[in-house]
């Protein structure tokens, strides 16, 4: 059975893959790469709990077909840490507990760094509906908005 | 060694502060593996045939082509998992809803299965599966169910009581009641009496991971299940027993669990995952899809209830009845039950009667929603309040502290209450700045309370020290929200140690006794009391050691602040021993150094709480907008509070959710219409304020350190709470949740009328 051969980059390494023409990104990722981190919620494009990063872009993972993905740079969660420095939005979740379960985190922590490249000063509001994307059933999201109000302090400063 | 668990005053050093939790960084870097991000050698990808019918019988499945095609390594049908339930009914349901067992009774019911070598071939092979259906009537609405003209359901399902069996309508079974006093007396003495009929729309918990596995099973008879569950020794139980294998001899692993609340407390995919498994010879990874999640996974009861409250002018309630009907699905539970003895569990009632009924319909099986049947309870009795407070003329939460329950009281259940927090979180809410916060047009503020039992249960935990001092907790109630942070926090304060020298973990049942599953809100008061226990019994042992290595009797050894210290005449100069020391002699004074600890922890606390909504709601439109919402909780004692506050905000969000919108939309045809998070709509980032939190702490006395489980009952008042706000705002008692857009404009366009 032959496959679709697709080169990427992601998270800063050359990556090439087969994959077949249905297989999503999300797929690709989880099955083919080992990067589990994306969490497929739905696979309809409605939990967010997928999203990366794909040229600059924050998509939903489920939402790519793998093929698409040729000559493109793609950012996951498993990247967002810098060895064992974390990201100041990984480091102000764990500090206000902005997760219970866990399994929305990777994707409201990439859904949140596009956030932040894009508007670094964000009002409550603005984070309310930049991160309206991404469902989270365990907090109520009051503990994620404070997170991301508080990263985003923070990587003013720096 | 047994060991007291009644309360006694601390002065805490550790519990109370808010650490970072140990599973963290593996949860925000990706790293933690959850139900479907774990993988076996060989491993065939599973799938699942579903009806597309409410109500079929199945004549015959023909599963022939489906095994021809290349790639399919095994295909599972309902014959191929014989019945060893051995009469017993409960567990005879569970099998048929895992595989339909003749017929399917539910949109989404399983009918059969695949094992396959990759998703494409699997999907194929669902595709060559001929089943042969003779669609049957079905009922999936609750007040069409009960109807004497009904298409009953299951003919063979019984009434579950002996008097009333030969009146009840069709498909109710599961008769319950619960109070005390003279009803009609109490009726007889009120000055003024309000009635209500209510209704709520079936929810989901909408936990973002959908049920995942890895089912592995040698022909040796041993088993692997990995697994995302909140109970995986009762997983164990379940799959063993359905399956015909030895207990012991099947290993299950909780995975990290994605949500659960209540709905991945029941086996659905693991039994077919197992058996699929036996049957290819190869391990068996099975996830379901959001739709399936929908269609075959969880909802909580749709629910129709009747209140009648009377009281006198001066606001004493006199008597209060309900009659409450909860869905089951096709399968009877306890649903209706849990919601009569919970309706009226906040008031201090000389009479009072609640009548339950299970309902049986053409939907998923009913599985338990945090606080399991509560929340609808509570929106029917505090709406009902609200109206006799208006009738009367007094303010609603003056008129709830007047009936609160406190310590003394029977509750409506049965039992009475020791020191409660009903009383306490009524008054905090009344001096509460949000109660004095001005409202503007088309706005209306909301008051309820909750109640939930709480459970203790079989618990069983070890804690063992390492070579180096630092200290391994092993408990086997799956972290469900971060008690392994509160666990460590309990286990260190008992120790006298630093935060980081201990390392929770959640064990496997190969490795730990049995634990009961992580529900009713049990895990960090059950496995802290057992932790408590299993640390003090590690004390004892390390005293001993310490003794010998002193050479001094052990009772002139006392444990203080993470060391060993001497006492009495003799010993004075003897320098103390940090638990490290002693760990790192202790291949010379008998080997490893542990504590264990098995207890059915008694004596959780019952837990109140009360909450305020303020909303906005668009007269064009029907739209609303939570403005402003505050939960007051008793947690006897917060181990961790931010996560604690965590549990109240999340359980308000998701009551508000099923408040305003939340629902399953089924057609005529018995198909469920919103199977998907499209269509299903849970509240997003932008639908929902900050939401305030005040913690109390009024002790449990059946606690080391007065903790109670705080998971659940912060569901049970927001129903309630937003329908008694929006009705101040439109002007209209609002009776069916949710109270969407169009139901709102509906009850405007009354209201304009009337």
């Amino acid at each position: 059975m032959s496959g679709i051969a697709v080169s990427t980059t992601i998270n800063g390494d050359a990556v090439e893959f087969l994959c077949q023409a249905e297989e999503t990104l999300l797929d690709v990722l989880r099955d083919r790469l080992g990067l589990t981190g994306a969490k497929e919620g739905c696979g309809t494009g409605d939990c967010g709990a997928c999203s990366v990063i794909v040229d600059g872009r924050l998509v939903c993972a489920c939402l790519v077909l793998g093929a698409e993905a040729e000559g493109s740079s793609i950012e996951t969660i498993e990247g967002m840490a810098d060895g064992d420095k974390l990201h100041p939005l990984q480091e102000k979740f764990l500090e206000h507990a902005a997760l219970q379960c866990g399994v929305c985190t990777p994707g409201f922590l990439m859904a949140a760094k596009d956030l932040l490249t894009r508007n670094p000063d964000p009002t409550e509001e603005e984070i309310r509906f930049g991160l309206a994307g991404n469902l989270c059933r365990c907090t109520g999201y009051d503990k994620i908005v404070r997170a991301v109000q508080d990263a985003a302090r923070v990587m003013k400063g720096a | 060694m047994a060991h007291d668990a009644s309360y006694s005053a601390h002065d805490f050093k550790s519990v109370g502060t808010r650490p970072v939790r140990p599973d963290g960084i593996d949860k925000v870097t990706g790293r933690a593996r959850y139900g479907a991000d774990f993988n076996m050698p060989g491993q065939l990808v599973g799938r699942i045939l579903r009806s597309p019918h409410a109500h079929a019988r199945i004549r015959k499945i023909d599963t022939s082509k489906a095994e021809k095609l290349k790639g399919v390594k095994a295909v599972l049908t309902a014959a191929d998992l014989p019945d060893l339930t051995d009469g017993d009914v409960a567990f005879h349901d569970i099998l048929d809803n895992c595989m339909a067992r003749g017929r399917a009774l539910y949109d989404g019911h399983a009918v059969a299965a695949v094992a396959a070598i990759d998703a494409r071939t699997a999907r194929e092979a669902l595709k060559l599966i001929a089943v042969d259906y003779e669609v049957l009537p079905h009922v999936t609405e609750i007040d069409e169910a009960i109807k004497s003209s009904a298409h009953v359901v299951r003919e063979h399902v019984s009434t579950g009581s002996v008097d009333p069996e030969l009146n009840m309508p069709p498909n109710t079974t599961k008769r319950s009641e619960f109070g005390h006093g003279d009803i009609e007396a109490g009726f007889r003495k009120a000055e003024v009496v309000v009635e209500g009929s209510y209704r709520t729309e079936q929810a989901h918990q909408g936990y973002i991971e959908p049920h995942a596995c890895v089912a592995s099973v040698n022909s040796d008879g041993t088993g692997e299940l990995w697994v995302c569950t909140q109970g995986h020794f009762a997983f164990r139980h379940f799959c063993a027993r359905l399956l015909g294998m030895d207990v012991s001899k099947l290993r299950v692993t909780s995975s990290e669990i994605g949500g659960g609340f209540g709905g991945k407390t029941h086996v659905w995919i693991e039994p077919v995952a197992l058996a699929l498994s036996r049957k290819a010879g190869r391990p068996v990874k099975l996830v379901m899809s959001r739709e399936e999640v929908f269609r075959a996974s969880g909802p909580t009861s749709a629910t129709s209830i009747d209140v009648k409250i009377g009281a006198t002018k001066d606001g004493r309630i006199t008597a209060a009845s309900a009659t409450l009907r909860f869905s089951c699905g096709p399968y009877a539970g306890s649903w209706a039950e849990l919601g009569a003895m919970t309706a009226f569990a906040c008031y201090d009632l000389e009479n009072v009667r609640t009548v339950g009924f299970d309902v049986l319909v053409n939907r998923p099986k009913t599985a338990a929603y945090r606080a399991p049947s509560a929340p609808m309870a509570a929106f029917a009795v505090e709406s009902a309040i609200d109206d006799l407070a208006r009738k009367i003329g007094i303010d609603a939460l003056e008129l709830r502290i007047r009936n609160a329950a406190k310590e003394g009281t029977k509750s409506s259940y049965g039992p009475v209450y020791g020191p409660i927090g009903i009383g306490p979180t009524l008054e905090a809410a009344k001096n509460h700045p949000h109660m004095k916060a001005p409202l503007g047009k088309n706005q209306g503020r909301g008051v309820a309370c909750g109640f939930w039992f709480n459970f203790g249960g079989q618990t069983c935990t070890d804690l063992n020290i390492g070579a180096d001092g630092t200290v391994t907790l092993a408990v086997g109630t799956v972290d469900v929200g971060g008690s392994r942070a509160s666990l460590s926090l309990v286990a260190v304060e008992e120790l006298g140690i630093p935060y980081g020298q201990v390392k929770t973990v959640v064990a496997d049942t190969g490795t730990l006794g049995y634990n009961d599953t992580t529900e009713g809100s049990r895990g960090t008061f059950s496995s802290s009391m057992a932790a408590i226990f299993a640390v003090r019994n590690a004390i004892q042992v390390l005293r001993e050691r310490a003794a010998k290595m002193w050479d001094i009797p052990v009772d002139d050894v006392v444990w203080e602040d993470g060391h060993a210290k001497a006492r009495g005449k003799g010993h004075g100069n003897l320098p103390r021993l940090s638990l490290k020391q002693i760990a790192e002699a202790a291949v010379n004074t008998g080997g490893p150094i542990a504590g264990h600890s098995e207890i059915v922890a008694d004596g959780a606390g019952v837990s109140f709480t009360t909450h305020i909504c303020d909303i906005e709601i668009d007269p064009e439109t029907g739209g609303t907008k939570v403005l402003r919402y505050t939960v007051i909780q008793d947690a006897g004692k917060a181990v961790h509070p931010t996560y604690v506050e965590g549990q109240y905000q999340g359980a308000a969000a998701q009551g508000i959710g099923w408040a305003l919108n939340e629902e399953y939309v089924y057609g005529k045809d018995g198909r469920l219409q919103n199977p998907g998070f499209l269509d299903y709509r849970i509240p997003v980032c932008s639908d929902l304020p900050m939401i305030d939190t005040e913690i109390l702490e009024i002790p449990n006395p059946n606690h080391p350190y007065g903790i109670r489980g705080v998971g659940e009952t912060s569901i049970v008042p927001p129903l309630a709470a937003v329908a008694n706000a929006v009705s101040n705002a439109v002007g209209v008692r609002m009776t069916h949740i949710p109270m969407s857009p169009p139901r709102i404009l509906a009850a405007l366009a009354a209201e304009r009328v009337g």
